[in-house]
Protein backbone atom coordinates (compact mmCIF):
# COMPACT_ATOMS: atom_id res chain seq x y z
CA UNK A 1 0.00 0.00 0.00
CA UNK A 2 2.89 2.29 0.70
CA UNK A 3 4.09 1.91 -2.94
CA UNK A 4 0.58 2.83 -4.10
CA UNK A 5 0.65 6.08 -2.30
CA UNK A 6 4.01 6.75 -3.79
CA UNK A 7 2.46 6.56 -7.16
CA UNK A 8 -1.00 8.13 -6.25
CA UNK A 9 1.38 11.23 -5.12
CA UNK A 10 3.16 10.93 -7.84
CA UNK A 11 0.30 11.44 -10.21
CA UNK A 12 -0.84 14.20 -8.24
CA UNK A 13 2.33 16.07 -8.81
CA UNK A 14 1.95 15.35 -12.22
CA UNK A 15 -1.74 16.57 -12.52
CA UNK A 16 -0.35 20.06 -10.31
CA UNK A 17 2.28 20.87 -12.68
CA UNK A 18 0.16 20.69 -15.72
CA UNK A 19 -2.04 22.41 -14.05
CA UNK A 20 0.25 25.48 -13.33
CA UNK A 21 2.50 24.61 -15.95
CA UNK A 22 0.30 24.46 -19.03
CA UNK A 23 -1.71 27.32 -21.05
CA UNK A 24 -3.25 25.61 -23.97
CA UNK A 25 -7.41 25.26 -23.38
CA UNK A 26 -7.15 22.31 -26.03
CA UNK A 27 -4.55 20.75 -24.48
CA UNK A 28 -6.99 21.10 -21.16
CA UNK A 29 -10.13 19.84 -23.27
CA UNK A 30 -8.44 16.56 -24.07
CA UNK A 31 -7.05 16.05 -20.64
CA UNK A 32 -10.66 16.67 -19.18
CA UNK A 33 -12.14 14.32 -21.55
CA UNK A 34 -9.33 11.58 -20.60
CA UNK A 35 -9.71 12.34 -17.03
CA UNK A 36 -13.88 12.04 -17.47
CA UNK A 37 -13.19 8.03 -19.28
CA UNK A 38 -9.91 6.95 -16.73
CA UNK A 39 -13.12 7.67 -14.09
CA UNK A 40 -15.47 5.22 -15.49
CA UNK A 41 -12.65 2.81 -16.50
CA UNK A 42 -11.94 2.46 -12.61
CA UNK A 43 -14.93 1.47 -11.72
CA UNK A 44 -15.29 -0.98 -14.28
CA UNK A 45 -11.65 -2.37 -14.01
CA UNK A 46 -12.78 -3.45 -10.30
CA UNK A 47 -16.32 -5.18 -11.76
CA UNK A 48 -14.36 -7.21 -14.13
CA UNK A 49 -10.71 -7.74 -12.44
CA UNK A 50 -11.87 -8.47 -8.99
CA UNK A 51 -15.92 -8.78 -9.53
CA UNK A 52 -14.91 -11.38 -13.06
CA UNK A 53 -17.75 -9.88 -14.66
CA UNK A 54 -18.35 -7.61 -17.62
CA UNK A 55 -20.34 -4.84 -18.67
CA UNK A 56 -21.31 -4.53 -21.81
CA UNK A 57 -23.50 -0.97 -20.87
CA UNK A 58 -21.01 1.82 -19.15
CA UNK A 59 -22.03 3.93 -21.62
CA UNK A 60 -25.38 4.22 -20.93
CA UNK A 61 -24.57 4.35 -17.17
CA UNK A 62 -22.47 7.32 -18.03
CA UNK A 63 -24.94 8.84 -20.43
CA UNK A 64 -27.66 8.13 -17.54
CA UNK A 65 -25.49 10.16 -15.22
CA UNK A 66 -25.43 12.80 -17.97
CA UNK A 67 -28.64 12.95 -19.10
CA UNK A 68 -30.51 13.29 -15.83
CA UNK A 69 -28.50 15.71 -14.16
CA UNK A 70 -28.94 17.55 -17.34
CA UNK A 71 -32.54 17.34 -18.22
CA UNK A 72 -33.21 17.97 -13.94
CA UNK A 73 -30.95 21.14 -14.72
CA UNK A 74 -32.58 22.26 -18.41
CA UNK A 75 -35.87 21.47 -17.49
CA UNK A 76 -36.11 21.77 -14.29
CA UNK A 77 -34.06 24.71 -13.13
CA UNK A 78 -32.11 22.15 -10.40
CA UNK A 79 -28.96 23.14 -8.76
CA UNK A 80 -26.33 20.84 -10.99
CA UNK A 81 -25.53 19.59 -7.58
CA UNK A 82 -29.08 18.49 -7.02
CA UNK A 83 -29.03 16.93 -10.24
CA UNK A 84 -26.25 15.05 -9.96
CA UNK A 85 -27.13 14.10 -6.60
CA UNK A 86 -30.15 12.31 -8.12
CA UNK A 87 -28.61 10.61 -10.87
CA UNK A 88 -26.76 8.76 -8.84
CA UNK A 89 -30.23 7.84 -7.12
CA UNK A 90 -31.37 6.99 -10.88
CA UNK A 91 -28.75 5.17 -11.74
CA UNK A 92 -28.17 2.95 -8.52
CA UNK A 93 -31.76 2.28 -8.85
CA UNK A 94 -31.42 0.85 -12.00
CA UNK A 95 -28.28 -0.87 -11.77
CA UNK A 96 -29.72 -2.38 -8.61
CA UNK A 97 -32.40 -3.90 -10.56
CA UNK A 98 -30.43 -4.87 -13.03
CA UNK A 99 -27.33 -6.70 -11.19
CA UNK A 100 -29.62 -8.73 -8.25
CA UNK A 101 -31.44 -10.99 -10.64
CA UNK A 102 -28.08 -11.64 -12.42
CA UNK A 103 -25.30 -11.54 -10.37
CA UNK A 104 -26.95 -14.61 -8.53
CA UNK A 105 -26.42 -16.61 -11.35
CA UNK A 106 -23.07 -18.41 -12.84
CA UNK A 107 -21.36 -17.15 -15.76
CA UNK A 108 -21.25 -13.97 -17.99
CA UNK A 109 -25.26 -13.19 -17.43
CA UNK A 110 -24.74 -9.45 -16.33
CA UNK A 111 -22.80 -8.70 -19.59
CA UNK A 112 -25.61 -10.19 -21.66
CA UNK A 113 -28.12 -7.78 -19.34
CA UNK A 114 -25.82 -4.77 -19.24
CA UNK A 115 -25.63 -5.41 -22.87
CA UNK A 116 -29.60 -5.15 -23.41
CA UNK A 117 -29.67 -1.88 -21.03
CA UNK A 118 -26.92 -0.40 -22.90
CA UNK A 119 -29.24 -0.22 -26.37
CA UNK A 120 -32.68 0.35 -24.76
CA UNK A 121 -30.78 3.35 -23.41
CA UNK A 122 -29.52 4.58 -26.30
CA UNK A 123 -33.21 4.16 -27.77
CA UNK A 124 -34.17 5.68 -25.25
CA UNK A 125 -31.69 8.95 -25.29
CA UNK A 126 -33.07 9.27 -29.26
CA UNK A 127 -35.97 8.75 -29.26
CA UNK A 128 -37.71 11.05 -26.40
CA UNK A 129 -37.48 13.73 -27.97
CA UNK A 130 -39.51 15.56 -25.46
CA UNK A 131 -37.12 14.73 -22.98
CA UNK A 132 -33.81 13.96 -24.14
CA UNK A 133 -33.72 16.28 -27.43
CA UNK A 134 -33.78 13.59 -29.31
CA UNK A 135 -30.65 13.02 -31.86
CA UNK A 136 -29.91 16.81 -32.00
CA UNK A 137 -29.02 16.62 -28.27
CA UNK A 138 -29.67 18.55 -25.07
CA UNK A 139 -28.64 22.51 -25.35
CA UNK A 140 -27.58 25.10 -22.84
CA UNK A 141 -26.81 22.49 -19.92
CA UNK A 142 -25.41 25.08 -17.35
CA UNK A 143 -22.04 24.25 -16.08
CA UNK A 144 -21.14 23.62 -12.10
CA UNK A 145 -21.78 26.64 -9.71
CA UNK A 146 -18.46 28.48 -8.33
CA UNK A 147 -16.45 26.97 -10.40
CA UNK A 148 -14.88 29.29 -13.48
CA UNK A 149 -16.04 27.76 -16.70
CA UNK A 150 -12.94 27.03 -18.24
CA UNK A 151 -11.13 23.01 -19.17
CA UNK A 152 -8.48 24.92 -17.22
CA UNK A 153 -10.51 24.76 -14.25
CA UNK A 154 -12.23 21.46 -15.08
CA UNK A 155 -9.81 19.35 -15.36
CA UNK A 156 -7.79 20.29 -12.11
CA UNK A 157 -11.82 18.98 -10.52
CA UNK A 158 -11.68 15.95 -13.00
CA UNK A 159 -8.44 14.98 -11.97
CA UNK A 160 -8.46 15.33 -8.17
CA UNK A 161 -11.95 13.02 -8.50
CA UNK A 162 -9.67 10.71 -10.41
CA UNK A 163 -7.30 10.47 -7.74
CA UNK A 164 -9.82 10.16 -5.01
CA UNK A 165 -11.44 7.28 -6.26
CA UNK A 166 -8.07 5.94 -7.39
CA UNK A 167 -7.14 5.30 -3.40
CA UNK A 168 -10.90 4.24 -2.93
CA UNK A 169 -10.26 1.63 -5.40
CA UNK A 170 -7.00 0.74 -3.93
CA UNK A 171 -8.18 0.82 -0.57
CA UNK A 172 -10.98 -1.32 -1.38
CA UNK A 173 -8.39 -3.93 -3.43
CA UNK A 174 -6.03 -4.43 -0.34
CA UNK A 175 -9.19 -4.92 2.08
CA UNK A 176 -10.31 -7.46 3.23
CA UNK A 177 -13.13 -7.69 0.95
CA UNK A 178 -10.48 -6.80 -1.89
CA UNK A 179 -8.98 -10.25 -0.95
CA UNK A 180 -11.84 -12.18 -0.78
CA UNK A 181 -13.15 -11.01 -4.12
CA UNK A 182 -9.43 -12.22 -5.72
CA UNK A 183 -10.18 -15.11 -4.15
CA UNK A 184 -13.44 -15.68 -5.85
CA UNK A 185 -11.55 -16.41 -9.23
CA UNK A 186 -9.76 -19.47 -6.60
CA UNK A 187 -12.23 -20.89 -4.71
CA UNK A 188 -15.90 -19.95 -4.41
CA UNK A 189 -16.36 -22.72 -1.92
CA UNK A 190 -13.94 -21.73 0.47
CA UNK A 191 -14.41 -18.08 0.39
CA UNK A 192 -18.04 -18.94 0.82
CA UNK A 193 -17.49 -20.99 3.81
CA UNK A 194 -15.36 -18.47 5.27
CA UNK A 195 -18.72 -16.75 5.85
CA UNK A 196 -18.51 -14.58 2.20
CA UNK A 197 -22.06 -13.20 0.81
CA UNK A 198 -20.50 -13.37 -2.99
CA UNK A 199 -23.23 -12.02 -4.62
CA UNK A 200 -23.40 -9.36 -2.52
CA UNK A 201 -19.86 -8.51 -2.86
CA UNK A 202 -20.56 -8.82 -6.74
CA UNK A 203 -23.63 -6.74 -6.20
CA UNK A 204 -21.59 -4.13 -4.07
CA UNK A 205 -19.17 -3.43 -6.72
CA UNK A 206 -21.54 -3.51 -9.57
CA UNK A 207 -23.15 -0.55 -7.92
CA UNK A 208 -19.82 1.07 -7.26
CA UNK A 209 -18.77 0.91 -11.12
CA UNK A 210 -22.08 2.02 -12.50
CA UNK A 211 -22.45 5.19 -9.58
CA UNK A 212 -18.59 6.07 -11.26
CA UNK A 213 -19.97 6.15 -14.23
CA UNK A 214 -22.81 8.44 -13.93
CA UNK A 215 -20.54 10.82 -12.35
CA UNK A 216 -18.49 11.07 -14.57
CA UNK A 217 -21.58 11.31 -17.30
CA UNK A 218 -23.09 14.15 -15.24
CA UNK A 219 -19.60 16.25 -14.92
CA UNK A 220 -19.36 15.73 -19.18
CA UNK A 221 -22.53 17.21 -19.18
CA UNK A 222 -21.84 20.04 -17.15
CA UNK A 223 -18.44 20.48 -18.43
CA UNK A 224 -19.05 20.71 -22.11
CA UNK A 225 -23.18 21.85 -21.78
CA UNK A 226 -24.14 19.83 -24.54
CA UNK A 227 -24.92 15.94 -24.88
CA UNK A 228 -26.15 14.17 -27.35
CA UNK A 229 -26.91 10.10 -27.84
CA UNK A 230 -24.24 9.47 -30.04
CA UNK A 231 -21.42 9.71 -26.98
CA UNK A 232 -23.55 7.20 -25.30
CA UNK A 233 -23.67 3.89 -27.64
CA UNK A 234 -22.50 0.62 -27.65
CA UNK A 235 -19.55 1.24 -29.07
CA UNK A 236 -18.29 3.29 -26.37
CA UNK A 237 -19.14 0.73 -23.84
CA UNK A 238 -17.40 -1.79 -26.00
CA UNK A 239 -14.39 0.90 -25.60
CA UNK A 240 -14.32 0.94 -21.57
CA UNK A 241 -14.13 -2.31 -21.59
CA UNK A 242 -11.05 -2.35 -24.20
CA UNK A 243 -9.70 0.12 -22.05
CA UNK A 244 -9.20 -2.38 -18.82
CA UNK A 245 -8.15 -5.31 -20.88
CA UNK A 246 -5.43 -3.36 -22.71
CA UNK A 247 -4.25 -1.90 -19.30
CA UNK A 248 -4.64 -5.78 -18.05
CA UNK A 249 -7.72 -6.76 -16.61
CA UNK A 250 -6.49 -6.91 -12.81
CA UNK A 251 -4.67 -3.99 -12.74
CA UNK A 252 -5.86 -0.61 -10.89
CA UNK A 253 -3.19 1.49 -12.62
CA UNK A 254 -2.99 -0.81 -16.04
CA UNK A 255 -6.61 0.16 -16.09
CA UNK A 256 -5.52 3.85 -15.95
CA UNK A 257 -2.43 3.75 -18.30
CA UNK A 258 -5.38 1.51 -21.08
CA UNK A 259 -7.96 4.45 -20.86
CA UNK A 260 -5.29 7.04 -21.20
CA UNK A 261 -4.14 5.25 -24.19
CA UNK A 262 -7.33 4.66 -26.10
CA UNK A 263 -8.61 8.11 -25.45
CA UNK A 264 -5.52 9.81 -26.91
CA UNK A 265 -5.19 7.67 -29.71
CA UNK A 266 -8.27 8.75 -31.56
CA UNK A 267 -6.60 12.05 -31.08
CA UNK A 268 -3.25 11.49 -32.27
CA UNK A 269 -4.95 9.44 -35.30
CA UNK A 270 -7.80 12.27 -36.25
CA UNK A 271 -5.07 13.26 -39.06
CA UNK A 272 -5.94 10.19 -40.55
CA UNK A 273 -9.07 11.29 -41.05
CA UNK A 274 -11.23 8.31 -42.74
CA UNK A 275 -8.46 5.58 -41.85
CA UNK A 276 -8.62 6.41 -38.16
CA UNK A 277 -11.69 3.24 -37.52
CA UNK A 278 -9.52 1.06 -39.24
CA UNK A 279 -6.04 1.68 -37.66
CA UNK A 280 -7.80 1.38 -34.11
CA UNK A 281 -9.25 -1.57 -35.31
CA UNK A 282 -5.72 -3.06 -36.45
CA UNK A 283 -4.11 -1.75 -32.96
CA UNK A 284 -7.06 -3.44 -30.52
CA UNK A 285 -6.14 -6.32 -32.74
CA UNK A 286 -2.94 -7.10 -32.24
CA UNK A 287 -2.25 -5.60 -28.80
CA UNK A 288 -5.58 -8.12 -27.91
CA UNK A 289 -2.91 -11.13 -29.98
CA UNK A 290 -0.05 -10.24 -28.90
CA UNK A 291 -0.58 -8.73 -25.17
CA UNK A 292 -3.09 -10.30 -24.17
CA UNK A 293 -2.18 -9.70 -19.90
CA UNK A 294 -2.40 -5.38 -20.72
CA UNK A 295 0.16 -3.71 -23.04
CA UNK A 296 2.32 -2.71 -20.65
CA UNK A 297 2.94 -5.59 -18.63
CA UNK A 298 2.80 -7.22 -22.23
CA UNK A 299 5.72 -5.19 -23.36
CA UNK A 300 7.12 -5.55 -20.00
CA UNK A 301 8.04 -9.12 -20.68
CA UNK A 302 8.80 -8.90 -24.00
CA UNK A 303 11.54 -6.12 -23.16
CA UNK A 304 12.74 -8.43 -20.64
CA UNK A 305 13.11 -11.50 -23.01
CA UNK A 306 14.72 -9.63 -25.29
CA UNK A 307 17.19 -7.89 -22.99
CA UNK A 308 17.90 -11.76 -21.42
CA UNK A 309 18.57 -13.13 -25.33
CA UNK B 1 -56.96 -7.81 -39.11
CA UNK B 2 -55.39 -6.73 -42.40
CA UNK B 3 -52.91 -4.49 -40.75
CA UNK B 4 -51.95 -7.83 -38.25
CA UNK B 5 -51.22 -9.91 -41.48
CA UNK B 6 -49.11 -7.58 -42.85
CA UNK B 7 -47.52 -6.69 -39.29
CA UNK B 8 -47.24 -10.32 -38.76
CA UNK B 9 -45.78 -11.16 -42.37
CA UNK B 10 -42.97 -9.01 -42.10
CA UNK B 11 -42.29 -9.94 -38.61
CA UNK B 12 -41.35 -13.07 -40.26
CA UNK B 13 -39.21 -12.11 -42.66
CA UNK B 14 -36.97 -9.88 -40.25
CA UNK B 15 -37.64 -13.00 -38.34
CA UNK B 16 -36.12 -15.23 -40.97
CA UNK B 17 -32.87 -12.71 -40.73
CA UNK B 18 -32.66 -12.89 -37.08
CA UNK B 19 -32.68 -16.20 -37.01
CA UNK B 20 -30.11 -17.13 -39.73
CA UNK B 21 -27.68 -14.93 -38.00
CA UNK B 22 -28.85 -16.28 -34.22
CA UNK B 23 -27.62 -19.33 -36.10
CA UNK B 24 -24.60 -17.93 -37.20
CA UNK B 25 -23.97 -17.20 -33.45
CA UNK B 26 -24.69 -20.70 -32.27
CA UNK B 27 -22.57 -22.49 -34.41
CA UNK B 28 -19.21 -20.06 -33.51
CA UNK B 29 -20.12 -20.45 -29.85
CA UNK B 30 -20.72 -24.22 -29.75
CA UNK B 31 -17.31 -25.09 -32.00
CA UNK B 32 -15.04 -22.23 -29.59
CA UNK B 33 -16.93 -20.67 -26.91
CA UNK B 34 -16.53 -17.40 -28.38
CA UNK B 35 -18.97 -14.93 -28.84
CA UNK B 36 -18.27 -13.63 -32.41
CA UNK B 37 -19.10 -9.60 -32.26
CA UNK B 38 -18.01 -9.40 -35.79
CA UNK B 39 -21.35 -11.43 -37.12
CA UNK B 40 -23.16 -8.37 -37.89
CA UNK B 41 -20.53 -7.06 -40.74
CA UNK B 42 -20.82 -10.60 -42.37
CA UNK B 43 -24.45 -9.75 -42.84
CA UNK B 44 -23.46 -6.45 -44.19
CA UNK B 45 -19.99 -7.82 -46.14
CA UNK B 46 -23.06 -10.41 -48.09
CA UNK B 47 -25.36 -7.00 -48.24
CA UNK B 48 -23.30 -4.79 -49.90
CA UNK B 49 -21.35 -7.39 -51.94
CA UNK B 50 -24.52 -8.01 -53.44
CA UNK B 51 -25.36 -4.20 -53.99
CA UNK B 52 -22.14 -3.51 -55.31
CA UNK B 53 -22.09 -6.55 -57.70
CA UNK B 54 -25.30 -6.21 -58.89
CA UNK B 55 -24.93 -2.46 -59.60
CA UNK B 56 -22.05 -3.24 -62.23
CA UNK B 57 -24.00 -5.29 -64.18
CA UNK B 58 -23.75 -8.91 -63.22
CA UNK B 59 -26.23 -11.38 -63.54
CA UNK B 60 -27.78 -12.47 -60.37
CA UNK B 61 -26.93 -15.80 -59.82
CA UNK B 62 -23.31 -14.98 -60.08
CA UNK B 63 -23.61 -11.62 -57.72
CA UNK B 64 -25.22 -14.02 -54.84
CA UNK B 65 -22.69 -16.63 -55.74
CA UNK B 66 -19.72 -14.07 -55.44
CA UNK B 67 -21.29 -11.96 -52.02
CA UNK B 68 -21.45 -16.08 -50.58
CA UNK B 69 -17.90 -16.48 -51.66
CA UNK B 70 -17.16 -13.37 -49.94
CA UNK B 71 -18.65 -12.99 -47.22
CA UNK B 72 -17.39 -16.73 -46.44
CA UNK B 73 -13.93 -16.06 -47.48
CA UNK B 74 -14.37 -12.90 -44.70
CA UNK B 75 -15.35 -15.14 -42.07
CA UNK B 76 -12.06 -17.93 -42.52
CA UNK B 77 -9.84 -14.82 -43.17
CA UNK B 78 -11.18 -13.82 -39.50
CA UNK B 79 -10.62 -17.26 -37.73
CA UNK B 80 -6.94 -17.81 -39.59
CA UNK B 81 -5.84 -14.18 -39.56
CA UNK B 82 -6.86 -12.98 -35.52
CA UNK B 83 -8.83 -15.90 -33.62
CA UNK B 84 -5.79 -18.81 -34.65
CA UNK B 85 -2.91 -16.81 -33.40
CA UNK B 86 -4.98 -16.18 -30.10
CA UNK B 87 -6.58 -19.82 -29.05
CA UNK B 88 -4.80 -20.00 -26.05
CA UNK B 89 -6.10 -16.83 -24.86
CA UNK B 90 -9.33 -16.76 -22.40
CA UNK B 91 -12.73 -16.55 -23.98
CA UNK B 92 -13.06 -12.95 -22.91
CA UNK B 93 -10.13 -11.81 -24.72
CA UNK B 94 -11.02 -13.47 -28.25
CA UNK B 95 -14.43 -11.77 -27.82
CA UNK B 96 -12.83 -8.24 -28.11
CA UNK B 97 -10.70 -9.27 -30.99
CA UNK B 98 -13.90 -10.32 -32.95
CA UNK B 99 -14.90 -6.38 -31.43
CA UNK B 100 -11.68 -4.92 -33.12
CA UNK B 101 -12.52 -7.00 -36.46
CA UNK B 102 -15.68 -5.87 -36.27
CA UNK B 103 -14.53 -2.07 -36.16
CA UNK B 104 -12.00 -2.95 -38.85
CA UNK B 105 -14.17 -4.59 -41.17
CA UNK B 106 -17.11 -1.93 -40.96
CA UNK B 107 -14.10 0.62 -41.39
CA UNK B 108 -12.81 -0.97 -44.28
CA UNK B 109 -16.13 -0.99 -45.87
CA UNK B 110 -17.04 2.90 -45.10
CA UNK B 111 -13.61 3.37 -46.87
CA UNK B 112 -14.07 1.43 -49.64
CA UNK B 113 -17.88 1.72 -50.31
CA UNK B 114 -19.08 5.24 -49.15
CA UNK B 115 -21.33 6.13 -46.28
CA UNK B 116 -24.49 6.53 -48.54
CA UNK B 117 -26.92 3.12 -48.72
CA UNK B 118 -26.60 1.51 -51.95
CA UNK B 119 -29.98 0.49 -53.02
CA UNK B 120 -29.97 -3.31 -54.28
CA UNK B 121 -32.85 -4.11 -57.01
CA UNK B 122 -35.39 -6.69 -55.78
CA UNK B 123 -34.58 -10.29 -57.06
CA UNK B 124 -37.96 -11.20 -58.14
CA UNK B 125 -40.66 -8.95 -60.36
CA UNK B 126 -41.97 -6.91 -58.03
CA UNK B 127 -45.53 -7.56 -58.22
CA UNK B 128 -47.36 -7.45 -54.48
CA UNK B 129 -48.88 -10.71 -53.84
CA UNK B 130 -52.50 -10.07 -52.24
CA UNK B 131 -53.35 -12.87 -49.49
CA UNK B 132 -56.70 -12.52 -47.46
CA UNK B 133 -56.52 -8.60 -48.16
CA UNK B 134 -53.07 -7.95 -47.10
CA UNK B 135 -50.12 -7.46 -49.20
CA UNK B 136 -47.29 -9.25 -49.35
CA UNK B 137 -43.77 -8.79 -51.54
CA UNK B 138 -42.54 -11.47 -53.72
CA UNK B 139 -39.01 -10.75 -52.01
CA UNK B 140 -40.45 -11.35 -48.96
CA UNK B 141 -41.61 -14.70 -49.49
CA UNK B 142 -38.27 -15.48 -50.85
CA UNK B 143 -36.78 -14.58 -47.86
CA UNK B 144 -38.34 -17.09 -46.02
CA UNK B 145 -37.95 -19.43 -48.67
CA UNK B 146 -34.25 -19.32 -48.56
CA UNK B 147 -33.67 -19.28 -45.22
CA UNK B 148 -36.16 -22.16 -44.49
CA UNK B 149 -33.73 -23.98 -47.30
CA UNK B 150 -30.69 -23.05 -45.55
CA UNK B 151 -32.31 -24.14 -42.02
CA UNK B 152 -32.63 -27.56 -43.03
CA UNK B 153 -29.42 -27.87 -44.76
CA UNK B 154 -28.00 -26.57 -41.74
CA UNK B 155 -29.72 -28.69 -39.60
CA UNK B 156 -28.97 -32.09 -41.65
CA UNK B 157 -25.02 -31.02 -41.74
CA UNK B 158 -25.01 -31.18 -38.34
CA UNK B 159 -27.34 -34.49 -37.81
CA UNK B 160 -25.72 -36.46 -40.91
CA UNK B 161 -22.34 -35.86 -41.81
CA UNK B 162 -19.15 -36.64 -40.02
CA UNK B 163 -17.73 -32.85 -39.35
CA UNK B 164 -21.59 -31.74 -38.27
CA UNK B 165 -21.34 -34.38 -35.59
CA UNK B 166 -17.97 -33.25 -34.56
CA UNK B 167 -18.76 -30.02 -34.27
CA UNK B 168 -21.58 -31.14 -31.68
CA UNK B 169 -19.69 -32.95 -29.60
CA UNK B 170 -17.15 -29.85 -29.43
CA UNK B 171 -20.10 -28.11 -28.09
CA UNK B 172 -20.64 -30.62 -25.33
CA UNK B 173 -16.61 -31.30 -24.22
CA UNK B 174 -13.84 -29.53 -26.41
CA UNK B 175 -11.35 -31.42 -24.34
CA UNK B 176 -13.15 -34.68 -24.75
CA UNK B 177 -13.47 -34.01 -28.41
CA UNK B 178 -10.20 -33.34 -28.76
CA UNK B 179 -9.13 -36.82 -27.35
CA UNK B 180 -10.50 -38.39 -29.59
CA UNK B 181 -8.77 -37.40 -32.76
CA UNK B 182 -10.68 -34.22 -33.73
CA UNK B 183 -8.88 -31.71 -35.04
CA UNK B 184 -10.04 -28.59 -33.47
CA UNK B 185 -8.27 -25.84 -36.02
CA UNK B 186 -9.72 -27.14 -39.18
CA UNK B 187 -13.16 -27.54 -37.15
CA UNK B 188 -13.15 -24.15 -35.48
CA UNK B 189 -11.95 -22.66 -39.40
CA UNK B 190 -15.10 -24.59 -40.65
CA UNK B 191 -17.52 -23.49 -37.72
CA UNK B 192 -16.19 -19.68 -38.53
CA UNK B 193 -16.54 -20.06 -42.64
CA UNK B 194 -20.06 -21.62 -41.93
CA UNK B 195 -21.49 -19.02 -39.72
CA UNK B 196 -20.23 -16.23 -42.16
CA UNK B 197 -21.87 -18.24 -44.97
CA UNK B 198 -25.20 -18.17 -43.26
CA UNK B 199 -24.50 -14.54 -41.90
CA UNK B 200 -24.00 -13.49 -45.32
CA UNK B 201 -26.52 -15.20 -47.11
CA UNK B 202 -29.29 -13.13 -44.56
CA UNK B 203 -27.47 -10.12 -46.02
CA UNK B 204 -28.13 -11.28 -49.25
CA UNK B 205 -31.41 -11.98 -49.69
CA UNK B 206 -32.80 -8.65 -47.08
CA UNK B 207 -30.36 -6.37 -49.28
CA UNK B 208 -33.37 -5.46 -51.65
CA UNK B 209 -35.78 -4.80 -48.27
CA UNK B 210 -33.23 -2.60 -46.36
CA UNK B 211 -30.97 -1.36 -49.03
CA UNK B 212 -27.13 -2.32 -48.10
CA UNK B 213 -24.69 0.28 -45.84
CA UNK B 214 -21.64 -0.21 -43.96
CA UNK B 215 -23.31 0.29 -40.66
CA UNK B 216 -26.31 -1.94 -40.82
CA UNK B 217 -24.28 -4.78 -39.27
CA UNK B 218 -24.08 -3.59 -35.63
CA UNK B 219 -27.77 -3.41 -34.89
CA UNK B 220 -28.55 -6.67 -37.09
CA UNK B 221 -25.92 -8.18 -35.47
CA UNK B 222 -26.76 -7.45 -31.88
CA UNK B 223 -30.72 -8.51 -32.78
CA UNK B 224 -29.61 -11.95 -33.76
CA UNK B 225 -27.80 -12.58 -30.59
CA UNK B 226 -30.60 -11.46 -28.14
CA UNK B 227 -32.45 -13.62 -30.79
CA UNK B 228 -29.63 -16.83 -29.87
CA UNK B 229 -29.82 -15.56 -26.08
CA UNK B 230 -33.52 -16.19 -26.46
CA UNK B 231 -33.25 -19.72 -28.03
CA UNK B 232 -30.63 -20.61 -25.58
CA UNK B 233 -27.18 -20.56 -28.09
CA UNK B 234 -27.17 -23.99 -27.47
CA UNK B 235 -29.80 -25.77 -30.08
CA UNK B 236 -30.47 -24.88 -34.29
CA UNK B 237 -34.51 -25.10 -32.91
CA UNK B 238 -33.04 -22.40 -30.33
CA UNK B 239 -31.95 -19.99 -32.59
CA UNK B 240 -35.16 -20.69 -35.04
CA UNK B 241 -37.89 -20.11 -32.62
CA UNK B 242 -35.66 -17.23 -31.41
CA UNK B 243 -35.26 -15.28 -34.29
CA UNK B 244 -38.78 -15.55 -35.26
CA UNK B 245 -40.25 -14.77 -31.69
CA UNK B 246 -37.86 -11.73 -31.73
CA UNK B 247 -39.07 -10.49 -35.48
CA UNK B 248 -43.07 -10.94 -34.83
CA UNK B 249 -42.80 -9.37 -31.74
CA UNK B 250 -40.96 -6.47 -33.01
CA UNK B 251 -42.84 -6.36 -35.86
CA UNK B 252 -46.20 -6.20 -33.85
CA UNK B 253 -44.56 -4.10 -30.74
CA UNK B 254 -44.00 -1.02 -34.33
CA UNK B 255 -47.27 -1.64 -35.55
CA UNK B 256 -49.31 -0.77 -32.57
CA UNK B 257 -47.76 0.50 -29.95
CA UNK B 258 -44.88 3.10 -31.66
CA UNK B 259 -42.30 2.49 -34.45
CA UNK B 260 -39.83 4.82 -33.01
CA UNK B 261 -39.01 2.49 -29.67
CA UNK B 262 -38.84 -0.64 -32.48
CA UNK B 263 -35.00 -1.35 -31.92
CA UNK B 264 -35.44 -1.08 -27.70
CA UNK B 265 -38.22 -4.27 -27.82
CA UNK B 266 -35.49 -7.05 -28.86
CA UNK B 267 -33.26 -6.23 -26.01
CA UNK B 268 -36.27 -5.89 -23.73
CA UNK B 269 -36.89 -9.09 -24.36
CA UNK B 270 -33.11 -10.20 -23.70
CA UNK B 271 -34.06 -8.88 -20.06
CA UNK B 272 -36.84 -10.72 -19.53
CA UNK B 273 -35.58 -13.67 -20.59
CA UNK B 274 -32.42 -13.20 -18.64
CA UNK B 275 -34.57 -12.63 -15.52
CA UNK B 276 -37.17 -15.18 -16.16
CA UNK B 277 -35.37 -18.24 -17.57
CA UNK B 278 -32.16 -16.96 -18.06
CA UNK B 279 -30.94 -20.95 -19.68
CA UNK B 280 -32.98 -19.26 -22.50
CA UNK B 281 -35.96 -21.32 -23.94
CA UNK B 282 -34.64 -24.25 -25.75
CA UNK B 283 -31.17 -24.79 -23.66
CA UNK B 284 -30.25 -28.59 -22.70
CA UNK B 285 -28.14 -26.99 -19.23
CA UNK B 286 -29.48 -25.60 -16.64
CA UNK B 287 -27.93 -22.28 -15.16
CA UNK B 288 -25.83 -22.68 -11.60
CA UNK B 289 -27.08 -20.63 -9.37
CA UNK B 290 -24.67 -19.14 -6.65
Amino acid sequence: MKREYLKVSGLLALVLVLYFGLENEYLFNVFTMVGLQVLVVIGLSLLMGYAGQVSLGHAAFYGLGAYASGILSVKYGLSPLVGILLAQALTLTVAFLLGLPTLKLRGHYLALATLGLGVIAEVFFKETVGLTGGPSGLVGIPPLPWLPLSFKSYFLLVWLLVILFLLVGLHIIHSPWGRALLALHDSEVALRSLGYNIHRLKLGVFLFSASLAALAGSLYAHCVTFISPYSFTFLHSVKFVTMVVIGGIASLWGAVGGAVFLAVLPEILSRFEDYEVVIFGIILILVMIYCPEGLISGLERRLWRFAKS
Amino acid sequence: MENFLEFFFSGLVNGAIYALIALGFMIIYSATGVINFAQGEFVMLGAMFTAWLSGRGWPLPLVVGAALVGATLAGILTERLTIRPARTASPLILIIITIGVSILIKGLAMFTWGKDPLPVNPFLPSEPVHFLGATLSPQGLLVLVVSALAFLATESFFRFTLWGKAMRACAYNRFGARVLGINLSRLTCLAFGLSAALSGLAGIIISPLTFASYDMGTMLGLKGFSAAVFGGLGSATGALVGGFSLGILEALASGYISSAYKDAVAFLLLLIVLFLKPEGLFSPEKVEKL
